[in-house]
């Protein structure tokens, strides 16, 4: 398809129970879909004579921990023959286990261990399914928001003990994050206390 | 009588001259054969996805420059783009150029680098010895204009941080005039060179299909015929006014590529070239005082504009709730970020998509076949920097 009105309508004629909501912005589509029509819709989008996306760029997960859903999945799609980028997202909750790609797209493989390692989303039917950035015998998952920026332990060589340990993170300094919201409406603080007194009033 | 034979595993790195960094690469020999590989990454991760989310937009640029070290400036790009789309800012035009001439310098700080590793990696010392003195004088000019050799941290959303210094652009002119001879020196080194033609050739072959499987892009997809780069297909700044050709190779092996780089080159120094001839005189930052902080005369003078910069460098500026991803064509390939935004002054979530992830992926297939002693010449090729891989 030439431009992306017309992909966005033939997107939606063919996928139509499969795809929840479309947008074009910034030159691109954004469309969200289902888990469970995850696979179809990007063999459509892969095969299909008028997208050819064929191309996978990256997959990644937004973390919301408010959320129930906890999880949104998004990927990244090229099509070179007609110039144009999708970016496909769905929501899942915080244990489920999602589809691989690794059968459509090959290069889906790492992108998916980077997933598991940093959120810990399982995929299913993925051949090696591993940590992949962070260290031999890691714990905790590092892109989660509810993992503490500075980690959990730190590594260092011990005298004592002639090997390299892992110990819990001590800090001389706490972390200091400042709240510089501006201050003249009040920091976060002031806002909840008035929005509370709004409240009862 | 029957002897049995059990492959051979092989440790490559972590700390290894031809590993380009810290690579290590766990290989299953069979003879000198290579029959498998496994690539562990993560040596150098530092977590960058991870600082971007806790600092501001501006205070998020440095870490940029950490991930490509060969062409810092590049990946900048991605980022400043990224938040200008999202916050609706015009870049005036003198930016926009300094910008490309900056981009392009990392292109070819990048391909130098590259070019005479890898020649290193087979076997030729002086094409290094003879790059890295050009190389030198181009991190001269970073240091001119940023006050640091690498990591410049000098783009902006909305520009760049300082105009020019005075003199740079006519030694930038004269540099353009200068390196075309070196790159001819390079290749009378390199590309007639029979035992580089012995290692290169045929080695690590992509096909058109493999390229489009294995996400490739840059280089490494136009050495197998795809015309393919971003700064045609979707010009940024302004690309669009300048001219330049789109070097591909025929075979997709590591000579092609090679070639790819050395013709790119060329391509870059003409590009710099245009960009010194059209550029004018003007303002090399957003004019919004909301996103630029404002000049240290005004400050002296303009209660607004202390207010302004007071805010700026405690808060930030805010960028509102969107989400985009934005590619540029860095010298490794599509170096995209993927930036979620909710409002505040710090990005909610920062995604770096890096070429040489999803390049040295491919490492296993490219290699299967091969012997031992085409491990370098493929890494060589693939153009890895671990800063980027690992984030």
């Amino acid at each position: 398809m030439k431009n992306l009105e017309d992909l966005e309508k033939k997107i939606n004629s063919e996928l139509t129970t499969k795809i929840n909501k479309t947008e074009i912005k910034y030159n691109q589509i954004y469309l969200e879909t289902d888990k469970d029509d995850l696979i179809d819709v990007c063999l459509f989008l892969k095969t299909n004579n008028d997208t050819k996306f064929k191309q996978l760029i990256d997959i990644t997960v937004v973390d919301y921990p408010e959320r129930n859903q906890r999880f949104d999945v998004v990927y990244l799609f090229l099509s070179h023959e007609f110039n144009q980028r999708i970016v496909l997202k769905y929501s899942i909750l915080e244990n489920e286990v999602i589809p691989s790609l690794t059968s459509i797209f090959p290069s889906a493989n790492w992108m998916e261990r980077e997933v598991f390692d940093m959120y810990g989303v399982s995929f299913k039917d993925h051949p090696d399914l591993r940590r992949i950035l962070t260290d031999y015998g890691f714990e905790g998952h590092p892109l989660r928001k509810d993992f503490p920026l500075t980690g959990h332990s730190e590594v260092r060589y011990s005298e004592d003990e002639k090997k390299v340990i892992n110990e819990p993170v001590k800090l001389e300094q706490n972390y200091r994050n400042f709240d510089y919201e501006s201050p003249w409406e009040g920091t976060k603080y002031i806002k909840e206390e008035i929005k509370s007194n709004d409240k009862k009033n | 009588m029957t002897k049995k034979i059990k492959n051979l595993n092989l440790n490559f790195g972590p700390q290894h001259p031809a590993a380009h960094g810290v690579l290590r690469l766990i290989l299953e020999l069979d003879g000198e054969v290579v029959e498998k590989a496994d690539p562990h990454i993560g040596l150098l991760h530092r977590g960058t996805e991870k600082l971007i989310e806790n600092k501001t937009y501006m205070q998020a640029v440095p870490y940029f420059d950490r991930l490509d070290y060969v062409a810092p400036m590049n990946q900048e790009h991605a980022f400043a783009l990224a938040v200008e789309k999202i916050l609706k800012i015009d870049v005036p035009i003198r930016a926009q150029y300094i910008r490309v001439i900056f981009c392009e310098i990392g292109r070819i700080l990048s391909h130098i680098l590259n070019v005479t590793t890898q020649a290193m990696d087979v076997g030729a010392l002086t094409p290094t010895l003879w790059g890295f003195e050009e190389r030198e004088k181009l991190m001269g000019f970073y240091e001119r204009v940023s006050g640091s050799r690498l990591h410049a941290n000098y783009f902006r959303a909305g520009g760049v941080h300082q105009d020019l210094p005075q003199g740079l652009e006519e030694d930038i002119a004269e540099f353009c005039e200068s390196f075309p001879k070196i790159i001819n020196d390079l290749e009378s080194l390199l590309t007639d060179n029979r035992i580089f033609k012995q290692r290169n050739v045929d080695i690590g072959l992509v096909t058109k299909q493999d390229a489009l499987d294995y996400s490739f892009s840059g280089v490494m997809i136009r050495g197998s015929g795809v015309p393919w780069d971003l700064r045609k297909s979707q010009p940024y700044d302004c690309y669009e006014n300048l001219e330049f050709k789109i070097p591909v190779g025929k075979n997709g092996d590591c000579y092609d590529r090679y070639l790819c780089r050395i013709e790119e080159m060329k391509e870059s120094v003409s590009i710099i070239k245009q960009c010194l001839s059209k550029m004018e005189k003007g303002p090399i930052k957003s004019l919004d005082g909301k996103i630029s902080p404002p000049p240290k005369k005004e400050i002296k003078q303009s209660m607004e504009a202390l207010i302004h910069h007071f805010k700026l460098f405690t808060e930030g500026y805010r960028v509102p709730k969107d989400e985009i991803y934005t590619a540029v064509e860095a010298p490794k390939g599509e170096f995209g970020v993927y930036l979620i935004s909710d409002g505040s002054s710090k990005p909610y979530k920062c995604k770096i998509r890096a070429p040489g992830f999803s390049h040295l992926q491919s490492m296993d297939y490219l290699i299967k076949g091969h012997m031992l002693a085409d491990v370098p010449a493929v890494l060589g090729s693939l153009d890895i920097v671990f800063g980027e891989v690992d984030r």
